[in-house]
C-alpha cells in the first residue's frame, strides 16, 4: 500500500519532516508486495502516532514509516510501548547517504516485534549539513554501537547518547569515510 | 577522566573500588581475534569493562558501494570468516527479492546443505574454542577433525575451503559433483559421532558445569533490548529463529526444532549449539530427500542491476540474525549496502555481562557470545 | 666431629651434579613424554620429524631456548627479576637431595627427610611471587598473586597427608616409609611395617586422593593450572621470560612435577621395592648391584606411570576459576586431610588392625564423589533446554511453539 508522495509532501512543514523524497515509486521501482500483516501494520501504524505527521509507505514488502528526525526518539518510544506494534526488537540502524542528490541523510531503523510478528522500518532525515538527532539509546539499549558507528563514519551526532567515542575508526580519525563524498583512493598513514 | 572514560564508572554502585586496570587484547589468546576490552579490576572482580573494536576494520560497507554484486559476494565471504556460505546466501537473496527472482529448486536445497553444513562446522569450532577458553585443549582438536571433513567437502564442491565464491545471484556457481548426497550422507554419520563425543567429553562435566553454569546470565527481555540474537537469545528463553519466524529458501519445508534455554547462562548458550548441530543434520536429510535434478541457475544478466528500491532480508546465521539492508539505485553495484552483524550485535552487551564475574569468567563469557571479528569490524 | 670430613662432601657434590645430570634427562624426558601423550590423546601424531619418533625434538628445544635472546623488560627490576627463575629451581632441586630412588641411592640422607621436602618445596612460591612482581606486567602480577594464593593453600593438605603417613611408620624417614620401621619405647619394640608386604595405597586410599589433588595443584598443572592460564593470565609470572631464563622456569616445572609423582610412589606405592622379591621372580641369587638397579628401574617405571597420569589430566579437563579453586582446597581437601590425619591417628593410637583404616576411608571416598556427581547432575540439567518447532497452521504458522515431547 503505496501513499501518493505529492500528497504527502504538501502535508509537512518544511525543516524538519518526513520525507520521502526520491523514492518515489517510478516506472523503473520495484514493485510493492506487501503481505497482508503488513497492510494491516500500514493502516494501524497512522492511529498507533497520531501526535505526529508521519508518512507511511511501502518498499517491496517493508512497511516504511518516515518520521521527523526531531521526534525520532519519542516515536521509536511509542512503537515499542504500545501494545499494538509492540516494537522491541531493534535490528538494524543505519545512515544512508543522500548528501550529493539531496543534501540529507536518511537514518534508517529496521523494527520487529516477535508478539505480532511485524516488521517496518522507520525512516528520520537529517540535513547533511547539521546531522543531528536524538537518540534511541533510551529506547533500545541495543542502539549504542550502531549510533556510534554512526557516528564514526558518517559524522551523524546522535543527541543524548551516553558514549559517543569513536568505536571502530582510530582515535583522532579526520572526516567521515562513510559519505560518499569522502575520497576512495587517497589513503592516509597512521 | 581518562580517554576511555572508565574513572568515572570506578565506584559503580557499591561494587568496589578498580585497584586495577587491565587491557585484554588486541593481542590476547582469548579474544577470538583482534578484540580489545580494558577491565576495572577490584582484585579478581571485573568491576568495569571497555570494549574496543575497529582493529580489523576494513571498510566493507563502503567497498561493497564500488563493487559489482559478484565481486560483493567474494566480500561477504569475508565477512565472517567461519560460515562463508551463510553470509553468501545473505546477499544473494537480497538481491533476488529485489529483482523478484525464482531460484530453482535444486540450487536452493544445495544451498540449504551447504548452510546447514556450514553451520555444523561454525557450531563445531565454537565447541572446541569454548573449552580453549576454558583450558580443555582435547575437544578443539575433535572438533577441528571433524570440521576439516566439512571443510574437504566444501572444497570438493566449490574449489575452496573457506572463501567459496559459491552463490551466485538466481543460483549457484555450478551443480554439485556427481557422489555429492553419497558424501554428505557418509559425513553426517561422522559428524552425529563428533557432536556426540564432544558432548559427552564436556556438557556434564563438573569442572565444564562449574565453570559455566550461571555465569554471564542474561535476561530474556535484557537480551531483547540489547539486540541479541541467534542461540545467544535463545538461549535466554526467547524463542526467534529468522529460519520459522520468516522462513527464506526452502526452510518451510523441513520439519526440525529449534533448542530454547531458560537460564540464559553460558552452559545454556553452549549446550544450545551442540543440540542446534544435531538440528542441522535433520535439516541436511530432508533436504537431500527432497532434492531432485534440475537447472541450478535461473536465467538472470551476468552483471545483476536489481531494481531502484530497498530490501531488508536477513537469515539465521551460527551467531544468529544475520541481515543484509540493500538499497539499489538500479545500478550494477549498490548505493548502500548495510550488514547487520549478529556478533556486532552479541558483543553490544558484554559489559552488562561481565561486571560482577572473575577475570577467568570474562573469556568464557566472551566465548559463549561466539564473536568473529571478520563481521563485528567489517 | 673435630676432623671435617671431606669424603662426605666429596659424595655430596658428586652426587649433586650427578643428580643435576640425571634431572636434567629426566626433564628432557619428560618434555618428549608429555607432548607424546598429549598428542595421543588428541590423535595428533606429536613430535615426529627430529630423531626416530621425534626423540631429539627435546634437545633441538633446549637448544633453541638458550640460543635465544634473553629479553628484560625495561621497567623490570633486574636482579630480583634474573633471580625469581633461580630460586624456583633451587628449591625444586634441593628437594631431590634427600629422595632415595632405592636403599641407600640417595645423595644427602636424612631422618627428617620429609619435613625437609615439605619446608624447601614451599621457598618455591617466593620465587614465582618475585617472578610476578618484578615482571612489571599486570597479567604477572596476576599470575605471582594466584601461585601464592594458591600453593600457600595447597600446601596444608600435602602436609598434613604427610603427617598422616608419618603417624602411620612413625618415622619421617623415606627409606623408613618404604622399608618400615622399627621403634623402641622402653623394652618394648615395635614394628611399623613397610609397604613391602601392602602398600601404603590400599590402607589409606582418601591420603592417596588427597594428595594427588594437592600435588597437581601444587604443581600448578590442569586442572589446577590457574596461575599461567594461557587464556586468563597468559603465561602468569613466566609471562616476561625468555630464552634461558624461562628454561630455567621450565626445567623447575617438571622436576617438581616429578618429584610429586616420586612422592606418591614413595609414600604409597611401596617406592623401590617390588611386589615380591626379584630373586623369585628371576629364579636366580642377585648381587646387591643388580637388585639396586632393578629397584631404581621400578621406581622410575611407577613414577613415570603418575606423570603419565597427570598428563592425561591435562588432557581431559578445563581448568577451574580461582574462586573455586580455593573452594576446593579449604572446603573439600583439608578437611579430609584432616579426617584421614584424625582417622589414622586413632587407628595407630589403638592398635587397630591397618584394613580398619581402609574400611573408614574408602566409604567417604565414595561419599565425596556421590555428593560431586550429585551437585553437578543438579546443576546441569539438559532437559530444561527445551525443543521448539514451528506452529501449525492454525496456531498462526510461522512461530516458534513448545515441543510438547521436549528433548
Amino acid at each position: 500500500m503505496t501513499t501518493g508522495s505529492d500528497e504527502g509532501s504538501t502535508k509537512r512543514p518544511p525543516p524538519i519532516t518526513a520525507s520521502r523524497g526520491r523514492h518515489a515509486p517510478d516506472a523503473d521501482q520495484a514493485p510493492s508486495r506487501l503481505t497482508p500483516k503488513g497492510e494491516a501494520l500500514s493502516v494501524l501504524l497512522p492511529d498507533v502516532l497520531t501526535k505526529y505527521e508521519v508518512e507511511i509507505g511501502a518498499d517491496i514488502d517493508e512497511v516504511v514509516c518516515h518520521a521527523p528526525a526531531s521526534h525520532i526518539d519519542a516515536i521509536a518510544g511509542i512503537l515499542k510501548s504500545d501494545e499494538r506494534t509492540s516494537f522491541k526488537y531493534l535490528r538494524l540502524l543505519c545512515v544512508v547517504d543522500y548528501e550529493e542528490q539531496e543534501a540529507a541523510f536518511d537514518v534508517v531503523y529496521h523494527l520487529y516485534s516477535l508478539e505480532h510478528q511485524h516488521k517496518m522500518v522507520l525512516k528520520g532525515r537529517v540535513p547533511a549539513s547539521d546531522p543531528k538527532l536524538p537518540t534511541v539509546t533510551t529506547v533500545w539499549r541495543g542502539a549504542d554501537w550502531y549510533e556510534r558507528e554512526m557516528h564514526d563514519l558518517f559524522g551523524v551526532e546522535f543527541l543524548g547518547h551516553p558514549d559517543l567515542r569513536t568505536l571502530i575508526l582510530p582515535d583522532g580519525f579526520e572526516g567521515y569515510p562513510g559519505r560518499k563524498s569522502y575520497p576512495l583512493h587517497d589513503y592516509d598513514e597512521f | 577522566m581518562t580517554e576511555s572514560g572508565i574513572t568515572t564508572n570506578v565506584i559503580d554502585k557499591g561494587r568496589g573500588m578498580a585497584d586495577m586496570l587491565i587491557n585484554m587484547g588486541p593481542q590476547h589468546p582469548a579474544t577470538h581475534g583482534v578484540f580489545r576490552m580494558e577491565l576495572a579490576l577490584d582484585s579478581e572482580m571485573i568491576v568495569d569493562v571497555t570494549p574496543h573494536i575497529g582493529y580489523l576494520h576494513r571498510g566493507s560497507e563502503k567497498l561493497f558501494e564500488n563493487e559489482i554484486y559478484s565481486q560483493i559476494i567474494t566480500l561477504f565471504d569475508r565477512l565472517d570468516y567461519i560460515s562463508n556460505f551463510n553470509n553468501e546466501l545473505g546477499l544473494v537473496m537480497a538481491v533476488e527479492k529485489l529483482m523478484d527472482l525464482e531460484v530453482p529448486d535444486r540450487a536452493e536445497y544445495i544451498r540449504v546443505i551447504l548452510c546447514e553444513l556450514n553451520r555444523i562446522a561454525s557450531h563445531l569450532v565454537f565447541i572446541g574454542t569454548f573449552a580453549l577458553d576454558m583450558g580443555a585443549l582435547t575437544p578443539s582438536l575433535y572438533n577441528f577433525r571433524d570440521r576439516e571433513k566439512i571443510l574437504a567437502l566444501f572444497e570438493a564442491t566449490s574449489g575452496a575451503r573457506m572463501m567459496h565464491n559459491f552463490f551466485r545471484v538466481g543460483g549457484i556457481k555450478q551443480d554439485v559433483i556427481a557422489d555429492f548426497p553419497a558424501r554428505v550422507t557418509t559425513l553426517l554419520g561422522e559428524l552425529e559421532a563428533g557432536i556426540d563425543e564432544a558432548d559427552k567429553m564436556l556438557s556434564l562435566g563438573e569442572v565444564f558445569v562449574e565453570r559455566t553454569r550461571g555465569i554471564g546470565v542474561i535476561d530474556g527481555d535484557v537480551a531483547l533490548d540489547w539486540g541479541l540474537s541467534g542461540a545467544t537469545l535463545r538461549a535466554s528463553g526467547v524463542p526467534y529463529d529468522v529460519r520459522i519466524e520468516e522462513p527464506y529458501s526452502v526452510y518451510d519445508r523441513f520439519d526440525f526444532g529449534v533448542p530454547v534455554g531458560s537460564a540464559g547462562d553460558c552452559w545454556d548458550r553452549y549446550y544450545l549449539r551442540v543440540l542446534e548441530a544435531r538440528e542441522s543434520i535433520k535439516i541436511i536429510r530432508q533436504a537431500l530427500q527432497q532434492m531432485e535434478p534440475g537447472p541450478v541457475q535461473a536465467k538472470v544478466r551476468a552483471i545483476a542491476r536489481p531494481p531502484k528500491g530497498e530490501v531488508y532480508v536477513h537469515a539465521e546465521n551460527p551467531r544468529g540474525d544475520f541481515g543484509v539492508y540493500l538499497v539499489s539505485e538500479g545500478a550494477e553495484s549498490p548505493y548502500r549496502l548495510k550488514v547487520r552483524p549478529p556478533s556486532f550485535c552479541n558483543l553490544m552487551a558484554l559489559r552488562d555481562l561481565l561486571i560482577g564475574h572473575y577475570i577467568a569468567d570474562s573469556v568464557v563469557i566472551l566465548g559463549s557470545l561466539d564473536i568473529v571479528l571478520g563481521e563485528v569490524d567489517r | 666431629m673435630n676432623e671435617f670430613n671431606w669424603t662426605y662432601i666429596a659424595v655430596v657434590v658428586v652426587g649433586i651434579f650427578g643428580l643435576f645430570a640425571f634431572l636434567s634427562t629426566v626433564v628432557i624426558s619428560l618434555t618428549w613424554y608429555e607432548r607424546k601423550t598429549l598428542a595421543r590423546i588428541q590423535m595428533r601424531a606429536g613430535p615426529s620429524r627430529v630423531g626416530p619418533h621425534g626423540l631429539l625434538q627435546p634437545m633441538a628445544d633446549v637448544f633453541k631456548l638458550i640460543t635465544k635472546e634473553d629479553i628484560r623488560p625495561t621497567n623490570s627490576s633486574g636482579m630480583l627479576f634474573w633471580s625469581a627463575p633461580i630460586i624456583v629451581f633451587v628449591s625444586a632441586f634441593l628437594v631431590w637431595l634427600t629422595v632415595p630412588f632405592a636403599d641407600g641411592a640417595v645423595v644427602a640422607p636424612q631422618e627428617l627427610g620429609l619435613l625437609y621436602i615439605v619446608a624447601i618445596s614451599t621457598v618455591g612460591i617466593v620465587g614465582l611471587l618475585i617472578a610476578g612482581y618484578t615482571s612489571s606486567s599486570k597479567y604477572s602480577v596476576l599470575g605471582g598473586i594466584r601461585a601464592a594464593a594458591q600453593l600457600v593453600s595447597y600446601e596444608i593438605p600435602i602436609i598434613v597427608v604427610v603427617l598422616a603417613i608419618a603417624v602411620l611408620v612413625q618415622s619421617l624417614d623415606l627409606r623408613d616409609v618404604v622399608l618400615g620401621n622399627e621403634v623402641t619405647i622402653g623394652e618394648r619394640v615395635i614394628s611399623f611395617g613397610g609397604q613391602g608386604a601392602i602398600p601404603f595405597a590400599f590402607i589409606m586410599p582418601l591420603g592417596l586422593i588427597v594428595f594427588i589433588l594437592a600435588g597437581l595443584a601444587e604443581l600448578g598443572r590442569t586442572p589446577f593450572d590457574i596461575h599461567h592460564a594461557e587464556s586468563e593470565v597468559v603465561g602468569g609470572p613466566f609471562l616476561e621470560y625468555s630464552g634461558a631464563h624461562w628454561a630455567v622456569f621450565f626445567l623447575a616445572e617438571y622436576i617438581n612435577t616429578f618429584v610429586i609423582a616420586a612422592l606418591t610412589i614413595l609414600l604409597f606405592f611401596g617406592g623401590w621395592s617390588w611386589p615380591s622379591p626379584p630373586e623369585s621372580i628371576f629364579g636366580t641369587a642377585l648381587e646387591e648391584w643388580q637388585t639396586d638397579a632393578l629397584g631404581v628401574g621400578w621406581f622410575l617405571f611407577k613414577t613415570y606411570m603418575v606423570v603419565g597420569l597427570f598428563f592425561w589430566f591435562r588432557g581431559t579437563y578445563p581448568r577451574l576459576r580461582i574462586d573455586q579453586l580455593m573452594a576446593f582446597g579449604w572446603k573439600s581437601l583439608i578437611p579430609l586431610s584432616f579426617v584421614n590425619f584424625i582417622l589414622m591417628s586413632i587407628v595407630i593410637f589403638y592398635d587397630w588392625p591397618l584394613w580398619t583404616m581402609t574400611t573408614f576411608s574408602v566409604p567417604i571416598l565414595i561419599g565425596g564423589l556421590y555428593f560431586g556427581a550429585r551437585r553437578t547432575a543438579r546443576k546441569a540439567d539438559p532437559s530444561t533446554v527445551q525443543m521448539y518447532r514451528r506452529a501449525s497452521r492454525d496456531d498462526g504458522g510461522n512461530k516458534l511453539v513448545p515441543d510438547g515431547t521436549g528433548d
